[in-house]
């Protein structure tokens, strides 16, 4: 008889139903398509994200510098409006900061074969350093009168739907079709599946590792975008903040696999409703910010607990090991 | 002629006597006792200042406002920056007691992890001043803003505004490790006390991040579209807060009260353009100088560390639409700099 296996992701699916079931019953005002539209909107910025680390993960990789790709080019952006400088000629600046920042981060990785926790968690520490010493004044840095119109990209709605969520969702096109409909994306899960036997037939691995980190660190930027357009002001602090896990929490909630080559744009998505919800849903009940975090951890561990019970490691898996 | 007039008249010799010698005594120059032993006592003296960290409007306010104070008295400045790592900031103080400089401006990240540090340190002959921020040990001065004063003010004008509507309100508080937060909380509680008709609906941490603000504000005003006012806990996070009400269309309907130091951009602005109702400011640049004010008396007193102690609660600015357009609501740390 064969087996039953049951995936990670469904069964992160599984718990997102029963937590989404459970609340649209006993939560009066849950299950309203307001509510629906603001939940998703809450986690728009983070599914955006998640973006961006699925892309990097399925690589075989982790980018601990995408907070900071979120938070000094779009603070520089208003910061240089601020300063008198034109909104196209900032938003220009802070997407060839971006590009830089991957391009460090994967030359870093791919050519002097330093490993991405590292180069990464560095690069990070460096473009967070560089913002707060040299680009802005202040942590957080307020919206100009040059910036009008801007806002739009995070606030108010196109067709009814918030423009956040238009947002997440453009953003979440782009990669699907980048990921399964062109060359490049089956080079980066046929990398992150195995990188040696990728370089073996042929595929140029290393300048597809530098594209990952370039294509995640321009997501980062605009999720800043998103995000300071959303707050009207971009909270450059934010790089203190655990955000980095809430980023990681739903790439690998959504079952995008830490030894890379698995999942897509749809484990984002499962995560980042997830997130969502439980978030959504605390809210409305009122509960307090300790009792938040302690289920958040506690619904985190029931799902990886399962996924070890029903996936047991495999011999390929026990040979690289996880991150 | 009588006694009388020769006594007037002699009056009005003497008189004519002193007026003549006055010039002659002011050319020579009068010498003001005690501005040399003022000038001896601040002059080569090291101010060490410890924020949480800098670059952000209070504490660039603080160390602006002290500089421009002290420097030309020939105060030299030492800078800690722990950059909200509390561990860091507690190694500085640490580290700094064996530097002995003359006084050390202490921002505390909560109320315990520095306060033996700051005793150790008045034991040592170092002024302590603590600013915002008070820690368990009572030190030579505080100079900040009582928290729970700003509770019950913003409270107060969020009651106030809620007369007649549904009297539903929300609280935004920020971490829920940062003692100023909880004093905060404890000003709203002093008030709804009193208010038995108002109710919370929701009374939630943003941990002073302006996204997280917005996403709970969100779902608050989806619950609750008839909520009448919010009680924020610094205006750099209720940024957030003010996004999500006007997004909801409410701006006007939901009455926002929050707090901070006072920084034109951040504060007088965003309460003219609608974003703010009410913003409770503490005043950044009177601080640093009664804070300087202090380190001047501290230094030329020549007291003993830990000898007097004292409390200089700062007087609060309610900025509103009426006073937002004036030059004393607010300040522009550009300005300070300079």
């Amino acid at each position: 008889m064969k087996r039953v296996r049951i995936s990670q992701q469904e069964i992160v699916f599984a718990v997102f139903a029963v937590l989404f079931l459970s609340f649209s019953i006993f939560l009066n005002g849950f299950l309203s398509a307001d509510n629906m539209l603001t939940l998703l909107q809450n986690v728009a910025v983070l599914g955006i994200l998640g973006l961006a680390m699925a892309i990097v993960v399925i690589g075989r990789g982790i980018d601990l510098s995408l907070i900071a790709a979120l938070a000094v080019p779009g603070g520089l952006v208003l910061q240089m409006v601020q300063n008198g400088h034109s909104l196209p000629a900032s938003v220009l600046a802070a997407g060839l900061l971006s590009i830089a920042v991957g391009l460090v981060n994967g030359w870093l990785i791919a050519y002097a074969e330093v490993p991405p926790l590292f180069a990464t968690l560095a690069s990070g520490l460096f473009v967070a350093g560089l913002g707060q010493a040299a680009l802005f004044q202040l942590d957080v840095v307020q919206w100009s009168d040059g910036m009008a119109g801007f806002e739009r990209l995070g606030q108010g709605s196109i067709l009814g739907i918030p423009t956040s969520i238009v947002m997440f969702a453009i953003a979440c096109v782009v990669v699907f079709v980048l990921l399964r409909k062109t060359r490049w994306g089956a080079y980066i899960y046929a990398i992150g599946d195995n990188p040696f036997a990728a370089r073996v037939t042929g595929i140029p691995t290393r300048p597809i590792i530098v594209l990952q980190y370039v294509l995640a660190a321009l997501i980062g930027c605009f999720a800043g975008l998103v995000m300071a357009a959303s707050v009207n002001s971009m909270p450059t602090r934010i790089f203190n903040s655990t955000l980095i896990y809430d980023v990681i929490l739903v790439v690998v909630l959504g079952g995008i696999g830490l030894s890379g080559g698995r999942g897509g744009v749809v484990n984002v998505i499962i995560g980042t409703l997830l997130i969502g919800t439980m978030l959504n849903g605390m809210t409305i009940l009122n509960i307090p910010y300790a009792g938040q975090n302690l289920i958040k951890g506690l619904v985190l561990l029931v799902a990886v607990i399962t996924d070890t019970f029903l996936n047991p490691r495999n011999e390929e898996t026990a040979q690289q090991g996880d991150i | 002629m009588t006694c009388m007039h020769k006594l007037a008249l002699g009056s009005l010799a003497a008189l004519a006597l002193s007026a003549g010698a006055v010039p002659a005594l002011a050319q020579q120059g009068l010498d003001e006792p005690f501005q040399k032993t003022f000038r001896e006592a601040l002059a080569g003296k090291t101010v060490a200042y410890v924020p949480v960290a800098m670059n952000f409007d209070l504490t660039e306010g603080w160390y602006a406002g002290l500089k421009k104070e002290l420097e030309p008295f020939g105060v030299k400045f030492v800078i800690r920056d722990p950059n909200w790592n509390t561990n860091a900031g507690a190694q500085a103080v640490t580290s700094l007691i064996s530097e002995k400089p003359a006084v050390m401006v202490i921002h505390n990240p909560d109320v315990q992890t520095y306060a033996k540090l700051l005793q150790r340190a008045e034991n040592e002959g170092i002024y302590v001043i603590q600013i915002n921020m008070g820690s368990a040990y009572r030190s030579s001065a505080f100079v900040g803003a009582n928290w729970i004063e700003i509770g019950e003010r913003q409270t107060e004008g969020v009651v106030k505004a809620c007369q007649g509507k549904s009297n539903k309100i929300a609280i935004i508080q920020g971490a829920l490790s940062a003692a100023a937060s909880a004093y905060t909380l404890k000003g709203v509680e002093n008030v709804l006390a009193k208010h038995p008709e108002i109710k919370v609906v929701s009374s939630q941490a943003a941990d002073w991040d302006a996204a997280k603000a917005k996403a709970i504000t969100q779902t608050v005003l989806k619950q609750n579209p008839d909520l009448c006012g919010i009680v924020g806990f610094w205006d750099g996070m209720d940024i957030g807060t003010a996004a999500a009400i006007k997004e909801a269309g409410l701006t006007g309907k939901v009455f926002l009260a929050t707090s901070g130091g006072g920084e034109r951009k951040g504060a007088c602005e965003l309460v003219k353009n609608g974003s703010f109702d009410l913003d409770m400011s503490y005043d950044v640049p009177t601080q640093a100088a009664q804070m300087a004010g202090t380190i001047k008396w501290l230094l030329s007193s020549g007291v003993k560390a830990g000898s007097v102690k004292g409390s200089e609660y700062t007087t609060l600015i309610p900025i509103t639409k009426e006073n937002a357009d004036t030059q004393t609501a607010c300040w522009n740390l550009s300005d300070l700099k300079k």
